[in-house]
Formats: C-alpha cells, structure tokens, sequence
C-alpha cells in the first residue's frame, strides 16, 4: 500500500518535470566511445572539484569578513577557533589547485586526441570560456586571505590591465575602485569571487556539456563512433554512459580523493606551492615581499609575461598565450584526431610543448636572473610556435591510417599479472610449507633485478617508438 | 633530439644550483610538535623571553591546555603571566607606542611565523646573533642582517664573534662562542629546540589533529576505492 | 556488449555495499561541515564566566551584565518586593519552577540562592525579547493587579520578582537562571556553579 502511494507521487512528479527522460537522454541512453582510457576521469573529476568548491566556499563564506583590517585575522579564526574549519579550509584550498591540476590535465587530454575538432569546436571553446573564468575566480579568490602575497599578486596583475594603451590608467582604477588595491577591491573581488563567476561558471558548465551530448564524445582513437550503428540505432562502439561510466568514474573519484586527502591531511601547504609562505604575513601595502610569484596555476603564463622585455608586448604576449588555444580548432588543419594516428613530427612537437609549458610554469616561480630570462625567452617561443605554426605544419603531415571502429577493449590491470610474474622470482622455499598453492602467492617472491630491467627498457623502447 | 636533451639538462641544471645557494646556511632545527613536554617547555620560554615584546594573538591559553593535556590551572600558573585568563590569547604587554620608539619598528606579532619562515630558518636566527658594536643593540644576526632584534639569550647563550673564512667557495663569516654562556652549548640548543617547536605548533595547532584523522581518511577512502573497482570489474565483463 | 551470464545477486551485493559505504563516508564528512557552524571558541570564550561586584547596590536596584552575550539581571530586592512573591502565587503557572531551567540551589520560592539577591537571565521564554523592570504597583498601563515584577513588550508577558510566569500569557515558563555562585559575599560568578563549568 505505501509503495504504491510513493509510485504514485513519483508519476505525479513526473508528468510535470521531465526527470526521467532528462536522466534517459544524458545518462542511460547517452552513448559514449567504450574505448575511454585513464585521461577521460578528469571531465567528471573537474565536475566534483566545483562541487566541492562551491560547498566549502559557502561554509568558508559563514565566517570569513571581506574587511582589510578583518580578512586576514578571520581565515585564522577559521583556522583556529571554528570547529573544523580548518578541514573546510584546506580542502578550499588544495581544491583550488587540485581544480587546475585536473583542468590542465583534461585539456591536454583534448589536445592530444583532437578533441577541439568538428564538429566539437564549440565544446572547445566553452571549456576555454571556463578555464578563463576559473582563472578570474581563482584570481580573485587568493586575494581574500589578505596576506602578503594575495595583496602584491593582486596589485600586479591589476597593473598588467594599465598597459592597454589609453584607456588602461582608468581602467585599473575602476577595478581597484581605489588608487592601491584597498578594502574597496577586496569588498568587490568578495562579490565576484562567492557569486558573480560562480554563477557563470555554472552556466558555462551547463553549456559545455549539452553542446558535448549533442555531438557526442570523442574517444582515444578519434573515431566518430556514430557512423556505424546497429538497427536499433545504438551506436555499436558506444556503451550506456549509465552504468559503465558512472561505476567507473566512481571508481576514478575514490582514486583521486585518495591523493586529495593525502594532501589536505599531509601538506596542505605544499611546500609553499599551495599556500604560500609569504601569504601568511598580514598585507603590508608599505612592503613588497623579496619575491613576488603568482600561484603555480599562473606561473606558465606569469613567465611569458616576464620573458617579454616590454610592458605592453609582456600583456598581449600573455594574453596571447590564452587566445590562441581558443584558436586551436582553426590552426589545426589535419582532419585527424587522435595523436596515435599523427605523424612523428607532431607528437615530438607536442611533446616539446608540454616540456616547455612545464618549464615555463617552474620559472614562473623563480627569481628572474638573466641566465634565467634566457630559458624563459625559449620557452616562450616554444610555446607559441607550436600553435603558430601549426597551419604550416599539419597540413603536410604524414598521418597514419585511421580505423574505421575503435581498437578493441584493454584496460591496464589486465596486464598486472604477467608484469608482475616477469618483475619477481619465486623465493626458494626454506620452510616446510613447499605447497605448490603457497608458492604462487604473492608474498612468496621477490624483486628479479633482471625482469624489472627487462620490462622498463622495453617500456622505453615502446615511448621511443609511440614518438614516431 | 640530442640537442633538445641537452638543453633541457643544462636547465635543470641551472635550477637546482639556483636553489642550492639559498638554503646552505640555514641549520636543521631538531623538532617534535607531538612532544608534549616539550611544546610546555617552549611554552614557558615563549613567555618568559618572548611575550615581553611579541604576542601570539590568535592563541588562546585554553588551547594550549586542552593540546598538550595539561590541566587549565596549571597552564595559568605554570605557564601564563600573572592575570591572564584561560580564554585570552598570548597577548604582549608592551605597548606599540614604546615599542616603535625602542626598536623602530613593532615586533610583528608570532603566531605564524614558523609558517612563513620555516623552523629551520627560525632555530637558525636564534643561535646566530654575533657581536657587532656598529649595531644599535650591540649584536647582528647572520641570518637575519640588521635586525632590530636584541639578542634575547646572551645571557644563556653567552657571546659570539664573526670571523671571516676563505674556503673555495668563496669567503663566509663563520660564529665563534668567545664567552660562554650560563647554559652548555647542549642545553641552550635544547632551549632554542624546545622554542621553535612551541612556534610550529602555534602556527597550526590542529596539525597532530589533522594528521592522526587523516589515517582515518585514508584507509576509509581505500576501502571505497576496492569496492569502487570491484563493481567496475563486474560490470565491465559486459564489454568485449 | 553481451548480458548472457551476468552474475545479478553479485552486482546487486557491490552496488548495495558501495551505496552503503558511500552514505557512511557523506554522513562522516557532513559531520564537520555541519558542526563549523556550532559556536565557535571565540563564542564560547566570550560565554567565560563573568565576575560581577554586587557591593555597590542598594535595595530595588537592578544591574545588568552581559553572559555569553544575553542580559544577565541582578536584582536586589526589598522586603517589599519579596513579600509580593507570596501574594501573586495563585495567579502563577509554575508557582514551583518545575518546568524551568534554573540551578538546583536556586530551586526554591525565592528562586535564588540568598534570598535579596534574585539572578535571571533577562529573555522572555516566550520568543526571546528582553522584559521590562516594571517595580511600580499597580501601573495605569498594566492595571491593578500588577504588584511589580517585569513586563515583556513584545508580546505582554508577566512575570514576578522571581521571575515567575504568569497565567494565560503567552511565554510558557518562569525566566532561566543563569548557573552562578557566591566567591564572596559581595562577589559572584555568573556561568558557574560550585567549582563545576558550563561553558
């Protein structure tokens, strides 16, 4: 009898809002590639860590004043005196790196399997409209805190915007709403911080993933698995994304909050990458700090800023470097997606790029010294010719055949039993117990010096050869 | 390709010789936040040689009790100046006005300089002041020139001399205890120890908290993550 | 993408044990969420017991202080006041103080540990205004009945010196006694009992 009342109120609920059919099209009747690799958990994972912003940033917001003289003092009182507040706060905090960690990591994911590509250009350009509004959000968070850090970071990249030729003195001032970054500033980035560019970036969310269902995934072997579909009209390379992807994103988000709690319990300051040694000085407008460095997720970027030796050229050439990524469908002229069907060239060029991104993103962090400079003046050029010179160079490239279907089904822990056959011997057994049963276990081996050469140098001979 | 691994080892290079000439000076101070008696014993020096100009404003006394598991009574009478209630944070009594007229400037408030400096730069400031008769006090620091700062131990510490070095790297000065001091070379690096470790802990006072619970944490999240992968092996058998 | 043996209890069992382990782990984590928005120790340092010199005051007189951040009365009353708390009885709801929250030494007619001195925590049981001390008998505002006592404006409630309630208003129960001990005869320590702290 009850569950028949509680049927009834769901079917009255649902021939008003349409929760099944929304549940249907996006989840059990989604199709995705069933070839999705490990680089495919970070879209879900992206998901969580604004979940997971969003709710510690409400609770942070209940005790956190956006008053100069009361900032700095409340994240302590967090720290200190609220129950658990510091959990709420570190989780705020390595989440905010762990955002761009998995941001970064999802968008190199698109660069390699050409992702950008039509027809999913504007999945693209939606993700970069979000990575630059969680730039702006992150920005804007770190002055909060009121440290050192959060004060000078704040008072040079608002500067960067007085380079913009005659309206930029005026322009930096309007932002600050002062003529030093001041309370007025701290106040508003409080307001764009907690709801302004969240509510965009929640829509920007909303965005990007119905312009990706409406065109469908993109898989690791950029094949359009809408092509071949069987007389149900299921595509016959796509799974319901609803079970197989759910349980295993699930199981990717249990592996990642492993990592995150290791860092939110076990260095939540990251070696001052996370939060910065200088940012627990109260803001001292009379004092600079001997070295002044953004937060890592910047660093690439600060470091091309620094490596141009002009005001105005250092402001576009940063700028630039984020323009040109929303270009990337247009200066990728190869119809072929995935890297694993690319020419050696481009995945050497895409290798040298991701070494340089890194690089830049180290340097950021460092003093500049000349010999430095140097580094980062090639770095950057790096950096650009890459996207630059792209037109040029993937039109005459020399691609390999691309499949008609996806390659077949492999996960890694296939491989784990033989791997660790090969890596470990037997122990000669000393004890009675020679049972054939015992002997197969696993805590009966060891270590085989020689199995473990074998299978990391075939390991390098396999990245050496995948380069061609 | 040779060339590329070439410049990118040059770089490396660079980096960590970059790095390297930083921190040679800086000693390794000798801590254990989790040792009770000795954040207690820190806890009294800090009062006893510390409160008199610099606070630790967002620590309160209770908290020190309920951390170290010490009796709040005690803590007021072993520990806090006289008067202070079990509530109140680690206030200085000096006034700001004086200070600034005293020192030049006021002495920055405790509470987070073990994160902003580190311990070992923080143990290694205070073993490392030297007679110097130009300074205003009488004495300099090696690891923090000219600073404001008297030496707050030169009784217990005794007196030490900068002498110039030649090695081959170059020349560095180098301290030399010349009187010594009421407490042996032991005893006083004890203190130091036991006062630099009060100062991490008042830093975070929640990091033993944070760091028993975040066993915890760990091997529940584990447990999540077999059964996670369980379910995703079953599932995906349907998929050849 | 083949269902032929699919093994179904064993799905059933994962999913299940997933689903529960994942409540536990959201019910651990709602925890912490949930609790930082208890009083914080800043809340609580500032509900410290607060010492309070009552030397200075004269028969009638009412002193306020300020406890975990609520008006604290104190209330030295005359022989007159205390010969009212008889009178009024009948016309009290809990002439006893059974359903309200007071200390055990200060469970008695008098509802205070010496008799002069009358200690209450100055919010109506009702919705929390803080009431009036209204000494005067028999106002034109509040009619002939009225022997003194305090009068809450927001929503009329009576109460005697002792801070009784009155039948048929609106506040439910007689005024919470704050927890407060005698250190000496003219001292007293509100937020505290003998030895033992509420805070």
């Amino acid at each position: 009898m009850k569950m028949k009342r509680l049927a009834d109120a769901g079917q009255w609920i649902l021939e008003r809002f349409p929760l099944a059919k929304v549940w249907e099209e996006h989840m059990t009747n989604y199709y995705a590639p069933k070839n999705f690799n490990f680089w495919y958990f970070f879209g879900s994972l992206a998901l969580l860590m604004l979940l997971n912003q969003i709710v510690t940033g409400i609770l942070l917001t209940m005790n956190y004043k956006p008053d100069a003289h009361l900032a700095f003092d409340s994240v302590e009182y967090i720290m200190r005196d609220v129950h658990w507040g510091w959990l709420v706060r570190y989780m705020h905090s390595t989440g905010a790196s762990a955002f761009f960690i998995v941001i970064y990591l999802h968008m190199f994911r698109g660069l390699m399997y050409g992702s950008f590509k039509q027809p999913r250009e504007l999945v693209w350009i939606f993700g970069m409209l979000l990575f630059v509004c969680l730039m702006a959000e992150a920005f804007m968070g770190y002055l909060l805190p009121w440290g050192q850090m959060s004060y000078w970071g704040a008072q040079v990249i608002i500067s960067l915007f007085s380079a913009i030729p005659v309206i930029g003195d005026d322009l930096s001032l309007w932002i600050r709403g002062d003529y030093v970054v001041s309370d007025a500033t701290l106040n508003r980035f409080f307001a764009f911080h907690v709801i302004a560019v969240p509510l965009v970036l929640i829509l920007l969310v909303f965005m990007h993933l119905v312009a990706l269902h409406e065109v469908g995934s993109n898989n690791p072997d950029g094949v359009e698995i809408k092509k071949y579909k069987n007389e149900k009209g299921v595509p016959l390379d796509g799974i319901p994304f609803h079970p197989y992807y759910t349980v295993k994103d699930i199981f990717g988000v249990a592996v990642f909050l492993l990592f995150f709690a290791t860092v939110i319990f076990y260095m939540p300051e990251m070696n001052g990458y996370f939060l910065e040694h200088a940012n627990f000085i109260p803001a001292d407008p009379m004092k600079t700090p001997e070295h002044i460095a953004p937060v890592w997720y910047f660093t690439p970027f600060y470091a091309i800023l620094r490596a141009i030796p002009d005001k105005f050229a250092g402001v576009v050439g940063m700028g630039g470097a984020i323009v040109v990524l929303f270009l990337l469908p247009w200066l990728d002229r190869n119809p072929v997606r995935s890297i694993r069907y690319r020419s050696g060239f481009y995945k050497k060029a895409l290798l040298l790029f991701v070494i340089s991104f890194i690089a830049l993103g180290y340097l950021g962090t460092q003093p500049a010294t000349p010999t430095l400079t140097v580094f980062a003046r090639i770095f950057t050029a790096i950096y650009f010719a890459f996207f630059l010179l792209m037109p040029l160079y993937t039109r005459w490239e020399k691609t390999k055949p691309v499949p008609t279907r996806v390659s077949p089904h492999h996960e890694i822990e296939d491989d784990l039993p033989a791997l660790l056959e090969e890596i470990t011997i037997i122990k000669p057994s000393q004890s009675e117990i020679g049972d054939p049963a015992f002997r197969g276990a696993f805590y009966n081996r060891r270590p085989n010096p020689e199995g473990i050469i074998k299978v990391l140098s075939r390991f390098g001979k396999k990245i050496v050869e995948s380069l061609d | 390709m040779k060339t590329y691994t070439a410049v990118f080892l040059l770089f490396l290079a660079f980096c960590f010789s970059a790095n390297a000439s930083e921190k040679a000076l800086l000693q390794t101070a000798n801590i254990d936040p989790s040792n009770r008696v000795s954040l207690l014993r820190g806890a009294k020096h800090f009062v006893t040689y510390c409160l008199g100009c610099h606070s630790v404003k967002y620590m309160r006394y209770l908290r020190i009790a309920l951390d170290t598991g010490t009796d709040e009574k005690t803590v007021l009478t072993e520990i806090a100046p006289e008067g202070a209630g079990i509530y109140d944070p680690l206030h200085t009594a000096m006034n700001k006005r004086d200070a600034e007229k005293w020192f030049g400037v006021q002495p920055p408030d405790l509470s987070l300089i073990a994160r902003s400096r580190g311990a070992d730069w923080l143990y290694s400031y205070l073993t490392s002041y030297y007679t110097d008769a130009q300074r205003p006090f009488g004495v300099n620091n090696l690891i923090y020139p000219q600073t404001a700062m008297p030496n707050p131990f030169w009784q217990l510490q005794g007196e030490q001399v900068a002498k110039t070095r030649k090695t081959i790297w170059g020349k560095h000065l180098e301290l030399e205890l010349t009187t010594p001091g009421k407490l042996s070379e032991q005893e006083f690096s004890r203190l130091t120890n036991d006062l630099v470790n009060f100062l991490v802990y008042v830093g975070e006072p929640e990091q033993q908290e944070r760091k028993a619970l975040g066993r915890y944490v760990l091997f529940f999240l584990l447990i999540f993550a077999v059964i996670a992968y369980l379910l995703k092996r079953e599932y995906w058998k349907d998929i050849h | 993408m083949t269902n032929e043996g699919v093994d179904t209890s064993k799905r059933q069992f994962l999913t299940s044990a997933l689903t529960v382990v994942g409540a536990v782990g959201t019910g651990y984590l709602a925890v912490p969420f949930l609790a930082q928005m208890q009083p914080s120790v800043k809340a609580m340092a500032a509900g410290a017991p607060v010492e309070v010199d009552i030397s200075k005051m004269e028969p009638g007189q009412l002193l306020r202080v300020e406890w975990r951040g609520k008006p604290v009365w104190i209330l030295n009353r005359t022989p007159a006041m205390l010969a009212t708390l008889s009178v009024i009885e009948n016309q009290l709801r809990d002439p006893k103080s059974t359903a309200s929250d007071q200390p055990a030494s200060c469970k008695n007619p008098t509802r205070s540990i010496k008799p002069e001195i009358f200690l209450a925590v100055g919010l109506c049981t009702h919705l929390g205004c803080s009431p009036t001390f209204r000494p005067e008998v028999a106002p034109h505002d509040l009619g002939a009945r009225w022997q003194g006592g305090f009068f809450c404006p927001c929503h009329g409630s009576w109460f005697d010196f002792a801070g009784r309630v009155f039948q048929g208003v609106p506040a439910p129960t007689n005024l919470e006694i704050p927890p407060y001990r005698y250190v000496s005869d003219t001292q007293i320590i509100v937020g505290e009992t003998n030895g033992e702290k509420t805070a």
